[in-house]
This record gives structure tokens, sequence and C-alpha cells, in this order.
């Protein structure tokens, strides 16, 4: 409360740049958390925004009307307000800017936080998602993959998880051979197993080859882990850095496999562009969604030079490269880029939702991302995740029938992953976790969406539709890929979209549950509960309908 | 008969066709007067059968023997026909461009063809000014009908009935007549009930560059205001060109002469200017190998979305005078033949519901279109394929299509059809076995008995066989005026249209039907639960105990 300057300020302007009239007067107040604004009309309308989702506060020269100042979200909502006294406008300024920067872990809003739950089921929370399970979900252990202990108390990678998964036919030292081979000790390890060719996705970071070097340790886990695909007689080695990066990294010592000490690769470069370029990139999107009065070419001008969509193209092409070779090919593929974070991470998890109806599932969503998260992610914001979830989005316009989750869902989850309100997105990888006690002093996320899922709920999906089974072959021609207004056009609430195709059709389906209800109330008819089920379960209804008089 | 002169050689076997996203077809091609047919042999025929009408272009290509024509249609498709023997193709070829372009409107195929179906109501009487009259009447008495035109010597483009001031007798009609482009005097467009304000329609006055006046044409605009009340004239041209048509006897109201209008310039483009924009737009769509940044820089450059933005802006604009400032509007650009047509046809979609239904639209497209005199056989004559110097093209109507499907995808559920119906007039108005859009206007029309000789589009689509594919199942009657963004991040690409032939819609039909799925299964849920709820109430009136043993 120390930083608070002035809690509460009035006959504050939010002002609406697109539309001036929407425009409204209200009353603003600083909480230790949040930054309110409550409107004075009669509906009172609140404006709730969360201190550590704010990226950066503007003030901007006193005119007669007052004191402008804006605030950017880290989910891109953008808020404009003009204060009537510069001085409170300073106070405010000076209060947010501190309140949004957390000196130190023990300040973050998920610390705090308490939605009064009793500490049994913070922890059955926290058990919500498996990571064990999860591998069990995919046949793992098998006869030909199995957990090993190399990691445990991370001795051999401390941004891995304790518990790997590996060939069983990689022997400990080959393990720990090939752990020193690669760029913070970041081995090759399993990230995906495709049941229905035995091929799989493994991850590590790039080996220390500079220009000669080479590790016999090294070389048998990678033959290890194609010969753990038994029909195949090569793998994939995807660097999905641009070539020119990857031999930029060979005079530190690092760089790529040499194709003639590993038997049976075959490298293939992918040219996802580093997270410098990405950051640049994304901003350069978000000014374009900024700009005031943009004409049509202002802004597919601005979306050209921004660089973002052939980013994302990018990423999906690199996921659709890794899905063929293991779903059409049976051929497994390694996936590293430097240190095997950001785009490992990213080409794995968009290979996995190509690959693999459960992760275009609520719950399959949630597990792709905290795997994604667990493993290393850098400590620098970075739009890694952005990307991931936006690919995701991408893939729903081509595929609108094959996502459990609707467009809510994966805002939901972005504005999630930034605000901090919930522990699992703090820290960068499992040890850091742990020594933070995470699990007894924060709480997760997962629970509380799964409780609201019908909020998050596309009504086309449903579980027998051939969209959702098997693999997603996607177009990837530039043309395909759109602007993400849901995400980026967000600065000003007048471009929200008027009507939802999705809410109404939610309706319409929840009134037909209802209906289903009291037809069975009147005819007690057994009925399947889910509601996807409905045009089936209908025929049966009409049969009984019939029957009944 | 004439045809079979034209048609070389009649049937070559053994032709294949290729077609993107479609498996290749071999077969037997046949031509006819009027068709390109390929059927294959196989029994579950897969043919091909291609209006010639609808062939923009062709090109030949050699390899050995092996001749290919690809064939460009105005419907955007691109087709690939490889022909074995020299000959065959190039008599092919000579044939279908002979059939394409045909100068005769009698020898169009809307005069051979029969329908298959019963005319149950005949669509030549779709629209009745004499019925649409008497609607006014009911609301105001401020109007007459008047039969200056009965002859089409007044205004050779306007209809033989056409809404008027009822203090502005004929004889001033047809001074006012003098004073404007091509005779086409101040008209009525739309009368908005909900304040009684009006949207008028004509073409630039003839001011010349002497400033010209016409005492009746500023009387009979007059009379359209209520006393004290402004009115606004909107200017579909800039001011520059508007000053530039002086020199060839055109021009704009002086404000001198009209002091009761404020005149505002808007900037849609000329017609020459948007069939070079479609050209380009198209091009750029049917490039699959474009990378990222290639193919925004072409979108942009093509200029098509801005066209869409400005057009869709300045139908904003009249529909705000009208609605929100309650001030009367009269739309003209120079012919007021194009531009002012998609500006008064948007502005009622946005401004009346009963344009948002099928019945209503297709009133629309009679009223504001064919009875208007926009030029569709000029204008249509050629599509993006088009080489060689255009003469009269132009993608008007598409363009208003555009804009009434970017308010569609606003507004998904305010409307009673969907996509479907407008990529249907877009083919029809380009090619069709209908004579509805054959000619240039009402005169034309009448001097062609097209009513006699031709069916009408109306005839067909108003069947409920056919309506139906052409339900928005989302529709829920809105009596609102509905405002669409018209921000750059909210127009999209038109992809129904443009892509249409560039990706497989399999994905996205299956949506469509989920969607119907969805609410007919919920309509049908209702309707059992009414019955049952009916038959409920009968058992508890009767009070008989239907007790069974």
């Amino acid at each position: 409360m120390e930083h608070i300057r002035t809690p509460k300020v009035e006959n504050v302007h939010m002002i609406d740049r697109l539309t001036p009239r929407k425009s409204t007067v209200g009353t603003l107040y600083l909480s230790s958390t949040h930054t309110i604004f409550v409107e004075n009309s009669e509906a009172r309308k609140e404006t709730w925004v969360l201190h550590s989702l704010v990226y950066n506060v503007e003030r901007f020269p006193t005119n007669p009307s007052g004191s402008p100042l804006i605030i950017r979200c880290k989910n891109f909502h953008v808020y404009r307000l003009l204060i009537p006294q510069e001085r409170d406008c300073l106070d405010v300024l000076a209060s947010l800017t501190r309140l949004s920067r957390p000196e130190c872990y023990g300040e973050l809003f998920c610390f705090s936080f308490n939605p009064n739950l009793d500490k049994e089921l913070r922890e059955k929370a926290w058990g919500f998602i498996d990571l064990k399970a999860e591998f069990n979900r995919m046949g793992i252990p098998s006869n030909l993959w199995h957990v090993t202990a190399a990691n445990h108390e991370y001795r051999l990678c401390d941004t891995y998880p304790s518990e790997l998964f590996v060939p069983k036919s990689a022997f400990p030292a080959v393990i720990v051979g090939s752990a020193k081979f690669r760029s913070r000790g970041r081995l090759p390890v399993l990230s995906y197993f495709h049941r229905d060719t035995s091929a799989s996705i493994c991850r590590s970071s790039q080996p220390l080859s500079g220009f000669s070097a080479r590790s016999s340790d090294d070389e048998q886990m990678l033959q290890a882990i194609m010969k753990s695909n038994p029909i195949s007689e090569f793998m994939y080695v995807v660097d999905t850095r641009p070539k020119l990066n990857a031999m930029a990294n060979r005079a530190a010592g690092k760089g790529y496999e040499n194709e003639d000490h590993y038997t049976n690769i075959k490298l293939q470069f992918i040219g996802i562009e580093n997270i410098h370029v990405m950051r640049n990139s994304q901003q350069k999107l978000i000014d374009v969604g900024e700009l005031a009065a943009p004409s049509m070419s202002d802004f597919l001008w601005g979306l050209e030079n921004s660089g973002w969509l052939k980013h994302i193209k990018a990423v999906l092409d690199a996921g659709v490269f890794i899905a063929k070779a293991v779903a059409e090919d049976g051929v497994s593929v390694l996936v590293h880029c430097s240190d095997g974070w950001d785009r490992t991470a990213q080409a794995c998890s968009v290979a996995s939702v190509l690959l693999d109806p459960y992760y275009r599932t609520i719950k399959g969503l949630m597990v792709i991302i905290m795997y994604a998260h667990l493993d290393g992610d850098p400590k620098e914001v970075s739009p890694v995740m952005d990307q991931f979830l936006e690919c995701v989005w991408q893939l729903m316009q081509q595929f609108p029938c094959a996502f459990e989750f609707n467009e809510r869902f994966l805002i939901q989850l972005h504005t999630h992953i930034y605000s901090c309100q919930y522990g699992n997105f703090i820290g960068n990888c499992q040890k850091e976790r742990r020594d933070l006690r995470l699990q007894e002093r924060t709480h997760s996320l997962w629970p509380h969406l799964w409780e609201n899922r019908a909020e998050y709920t596309n009504p086309l999906y449903r579980t027998d539709h051939s969209q959702t089974q098997g693999v997603l072959k996607p177009l990837t021609t530039a043309y395909c890929f759109k602007f993400w207004k849901g995400m980026y056009g967000r600065a000003e609430k007048s471009v929200a979209s008027h009507q939802s195709p999705a809410d109404c059709l939610n309706a319409v389906r929840e009134e037909s549950q209802q209906l289903e209800e009291e037809l069975s109330a009147h005819q007690e008819v057994p009925r399947e509960t889910d509601a996807g089920q409905g045009i089936h379960t209908h025929a049966y209804i009409s049969h009984m309908y019939h029957q009944a008089f | 008969m004439e045809f079979a002169e034209l048609i070389k050689t009649p049937r070559v076997d053994g032709v294949d066709l290729h077609r993107p996203f479609m498996p290749t077809v071999e077969g037997t091609l046949c031509l006819t007067g009027h068709h390109l047919i390929l059927s294959s042999r196989q029994d579950n025929t897969e043919e091909l059968w291609l209006l010639h009408a609808n062939i923009d272009s062709i090109e030949k290509r050699f390899v050995g023997s092996l001749g290919t024509i690809i064939v460009k249609c105005k419907d955007l498709r691109v087709i690939q026909l490889d022909i074995p023997g020299m000959e065959e193709c190039l008599n092919i070829a000579s044939s279908i461009e002979a059939l394409s372009t045909l100068d005769s409107v009698s020898l169009m195929y809307p005069f051979f063809y029969r329908p298959l179906f019963e005319v149950i109501e005949d669509g030549w009487q779709l629209f009745v000014p004499e019925e649409a009259f008497k609607d006014l009447e009911s609301m105001t008495d401020e109007w007459r009908l008047s039969e200056v035109n009965k002859d089409f010597s007044v205004c050779p483009s306007y209809p033989s009935l056409l809404t008027v001031p009822k203090d502005i007798d004929d004889e001033s009609l047809c001074k006012a007549a003098s004073f404007r482009h091509g005779g086409r005097f101040p008209v009525l467009s739309y009368y908005h009930k909900k304040n009684g304000m009006v949207m008028m329609r004509a073409a630039q006055p003839l001011t010349g560059t002497n400033g010209r006046r016409c005492k009746e044409d500023e009387k009979l605009i007059n009379a359209t205001l209520c006393a004290g009340k402004r009115g606004y004239i909107i200017d579909t041209r800039t001011i520059a060109v508007a000053q530039q048509a002086k020199a060839r006897g055109g021009g704009f109201e002086q404000e001198a002469n009209y002091p009761q209008w404020r005149r505002i310039h808007k900037a849609i483009e000329r017609s020459n200017v948007l069939q070079d924009s479609l050209i380009k737009l198209v091009e750029a769509c049917n490039d699959q190998s474009h990378s990222m940044d290639r193919w925004l820089s072409k979108l942009e450059a093509s200029n098509w979305q801005s066209n869409v933005k400005e057009i869709l802006t300045t139908a904003c604009l009249a529909a705000q005078c009208i609605d929100r400032e309650g001030a009367s509007v009269l739309v003209h650009g120079t012919e007021g033949t194009d531009s002012t047509l998609q500006v008064t046809s948007l502005a009622q979609i946005i401004l009346d519901p009963a344009c948002r239904t099928i019945r209503g639209f297709e009133v629309l497209i009679e009223r504001e279109w064919l009875q208007a005199g926009h030029p569709f056989q000029q204008r249509c004559a050629q599509s993006a394929y088009s080489n060689g110097k255009p003469r009269s093209e132009a993608p008007v109507f598409l363009l208003f299509l555009d804009c009434v499907w970017q308010i569609l995808r606003q507004f998904p559920c305010s409307f009673q059809f969907n996509e479907n119906l407008l990529i249907m007039f877009f083919e029809h108005a380009y090619a069709s076995q209908f004579g509805t859009f054959l000619g240039n206007c009402v005169a034309e029309r009448v001097k062609l008995q097209l009513s006699q000789k031709t069916v009408s589009l109306w005839s067909w689509v108003n069947r409920p066989q056919e309506l139906e594919r052409f339900l928005n199942p989302l529709y829920e009657p809105n009596n609102l005026v509905i405002w669409p963004s018209v921000a750059p991040q909210s127009l999209l690409l038109w992809e129904g249209v443009f892509l249409r032939w560039n990706r497989s819609t399999k994905c996205l039909d299956e949506a469509c039907q989920e969607m119907v799925h969805i609410i007919e299964y919920n309509k049908e849920l209702q309707n059992k639960v009414n019955s049952l709820r009916r038959q409920l109430a009968q058992l508890e009136t009767e009070e008989s105990p239907l007790q069974t043993p």
C-alpha cells in the first residue's frame, strides 16, 4: 500500500478514441492489486485493470481539459484517461509505474491472491494436470521408452524437469555424454509419441559441435531415438533457425549436427526468426492496432511491415513439416534451435496440436501450454506463447469444428499467462518453481478455467465429427493467414464485433439442453447428457415419443 | 443455325480436366451453342457444364501434339483442359473464343433456356412500382408516382414510373431532367419511416464552367425538405474530380443556389479504376507461391479493400445523416448509375430491416440496381481476366455485394440470407441462364422483350427448394438500424469469392452444416415440448384418470 499516493481521483474521463461520444466520466481508484474505474452513469459500470497486466503507463502534456494518461496492458488492452489535475495524474503515474513493476517474486499478485480455497482443495487443484499422466496417455513408458532418473535433483540440466523420457536403449553414460555435448545440458528428450506410427518428436538444444567437435554419446543418443521407431530407417533433425543463424553459432562452438558424423539423419532448417526479431515484430503489430483512424493502406502496409504474419506462417510451417514427417512418413524428429526453448517449444507444440485431437480439447490445450512453459521458458518477455496461441487461432479459422474451445479461451489463457494472478506461469523451470514453493503459496489456474469451461466451449465441436479425428492438414498459403482482431484489435472498445455466431449457437444449445431435460422429465426417456450428441439422441427421443403416445 | 458454323469440332475424347483442389477427370469434351461440357465415362459421372458466357478469356499451350487450354471464368475459377491432337485443340479454342464473345444479346443463352421447373411465381412481377407506392402512401402523402418517363424519352436509363415530390409537376421534372446528366433528375430512393426523412438519387447537375442553374431542379429537391430543415448532398466524387467535371459540362450544386443543402464530397473511385483493382486483386489471390510480404503488398496495391472501405463509409454517412441527424439526403456522382447506387442501396441495408430479408434484398436489387439503370451488360461483359483495354467493364455490383458481405459478417444474426446468395448473384450478373441481368436499363429490357422471352432469376430463386440453400440459420429478425464498423481491421477479404477456387472449403461447409443441425434440432425440440405441453394441458382439463392396471 505504501506505493499508492492517491487512492481515489474523481471526474476522470475514460476516452474512446474511435467513438468519442462513447467516452465516459467516472472515479478512478487504486488498490494494491488493481486500478478500478467506476463510471458515474447509473449502471456504475466498473473496469478493473490488474497492476501486473500493465505493460507501461505514459503521460502526455497537460492541456486545458486535463492531463492525459495512457495505460497499455500486456494483453494489448489500452486505456486512455484524462485526469483533471496534473498533480493527481503524476501521482497515479508514479504509483502505477511502481505497482506494475514488482521488484521480487514475493510482490507478485499470485502470492497475495486468495480465492477462498482450503489447503486441501488447493493441493488437489495443483494435481489437475499431471505430466506423468500425460505420457501415460501417449502409451509411455513402453518397451521402447522409459523415465530416466539421470536428472534427479537437476544435476544434468537445471532447466529441465527432473523426470525425463528417453529411449530405453540409451545407456546412462550415453545420456550423460549427450547432455554434455548440448548447450546448457539440454539433451534430446521425448516430447510427443505418435502411437499410430511409433514415430516420436524429441527436443533438445543445439549441439556443441563448433566446426569439428563430435560426441559419440550424442551420436548414439540420436541413433537410439531413431531405433525406437522400428519401421523407420532415418530420422529428421529439424533446426528451427534460419540456416545462417545456425552457421554463425558454429563460431561460438555451437551449431548443428554434422550429417557425416550422425548415421541416417536428415537435417532440415526451418527459418523461424529469433526472439528479438519476434519482439520487434510484435511491437510493430501492436502499433498498427493503435493507429488513429488508419486508411486501409496504412493498415495493410503496417501489417506487412510488422512481418508478424510471416513469422506466424513460419511457426505453422514448422509444425506442419514435423506433423507430416511423424504421421505420414512415420519418421521420428528431433527438434532444436539454440537453447531449445522458444522456437523448439513452439514447433513441437504446434505439431502436437496438428497430430493429436486430444490437444484440441480444453484440457489438452492446458496440458500443452503447461508443458511448453515448464520446459524452461527464459525470463525475458517473449511472444512465444502469443505465437503458439495465434497458430491455434489460425487453425481454428480453417477447421471450425476441430477444437473444443473457442477464441475466448485462447484470449483468457493469454491474459493469465501475463497476469501473475495464478502461480502456473511464475518461474522459468521446474527447479525454480519448486524452490519458490508455488504449490503451497499460490493457486493453480487450470481448475478455475475448467469450472467455467461452458464459457469457453466451441458450439460446433462434436467428439464424433470428422474434423475432430486424426491429423489436421492446414493450408499455409500466405492468403490463409489473418490479422487476429480479437487479440490485437482490442486497443479500442468500440471495434468489438457486434454479434458472435458462436455465442448465439451456445445459447441455442443451452436451450436445447433444457428442452431435452423437460422432454425427458415428461417422458422419463433415457438421455445422453452430452449436448454434443444431441442430434443423434434426437432420433431416439422421437422414437420413444411416438411409442409413448 | 448460326452456332453450328462456329463449332468446328463438337466433340473430343480423352480430354483431361484439371481443377485446383479436385482430382483430375478424364472424359469427353462437347461443345454446344451455349455450353462447354465435359463428362467422364465413369458411372459416378463427374461433369462440368460451363456456360460460354462465363468464359472470360482463354490461353492455349502446346507440348508436342498435346494441347492445353486454360479457361479463365468470370466467376474467377481457372480450369485446365488437356486435349490430345493439335488440330482439335486449336478448333476447340477458336470455337470457345467465338462462342464466348457473341455480340448480339438475342443470341445469349437466356433466350434459349427452357426451365425444367414449373414457374409458380413469375419473377418479372417481383417488384411492382404501383404497389411499392401504395406502401409509401400509407405513410406519407407528400409523394406522387409520375408517368413522365413512360416512353423513356425524358431519361433513357430510368424506368417508366418514378416517385417524385407531389408538388412538382411533370413539366418541371422535364426541365430538371435537362439539367442533370443523362436526364437523371432527383427521384425518391428511400423513405425512412422512423422519422420521415428521405434519400434521393440523381446524376450530376450540368452546371458547366459558367455555373448554369435550374430553378426547377432547386425547387424539386427543396420540396423534399421540411420547413426550416437542412439536407445533405453526398457527392461520391472528390471535390477535385467534381471540379474537373465542370469542364465537360457537368459539375455540382453551388451553395449559393442550394442554400438549404450542405454538400459533402467522398472519394469513391470511378469504374475503370475499379476494374483495374479487381484484376490486380484476383492476380494476387491466384498466385499461391507468394511469400507473406508479397501477398500483403499485392493485396494493398490492388486497392480493393480500400474501395470497399470507401463505399461502406459513404453509405454509413448517408445512413447517419438520415437516422442520426434527421436530415434528408441527395446522393449522386457523375452518371448516377454506379457509385450512387452502391451508396443508396447499402444505406438501405443499414437502415431498413426489410432489405435484410431474402425477398427484400431481391426487391432492393430490382429497384435500386436493375430498374435504376445500372448498366449490367456493359459492366459485367468482362471480369478479372479480361485482357485488352477495358471499355466500360467494372465490378461495381461485385463491390456492392462485397460490402453487403462485410455487413453480414459483422451482423451474422441480422440477415435472413447467407453468403451463398451473394455469391450466386455475383455469378448470375456475369453469366446466367436467366434474363434478369441482361440489358443496361428498363428501356432495353422492354425492347428485348425479356419478360416474355426469358425466365427471371427470381422465378428460380424463390422456389422453396432453392431458397433453402440461401437461408441463414442464425437469423433473428431485428428491427434496428445496424452500424457496421469501417475500421480497416474490421473489413476482411471476401474469401468466398476471391479464394473460392484456391482452397478446399470442406471444413467450412461442414461448420455451416453443423450450425444448421444445432438450430434445427432446437426447433424440433421446441415443437415437441410445445405439443407435449398442450397435451398435458388437455389431459389436465379433461381430468380423466387414464389408469392402466
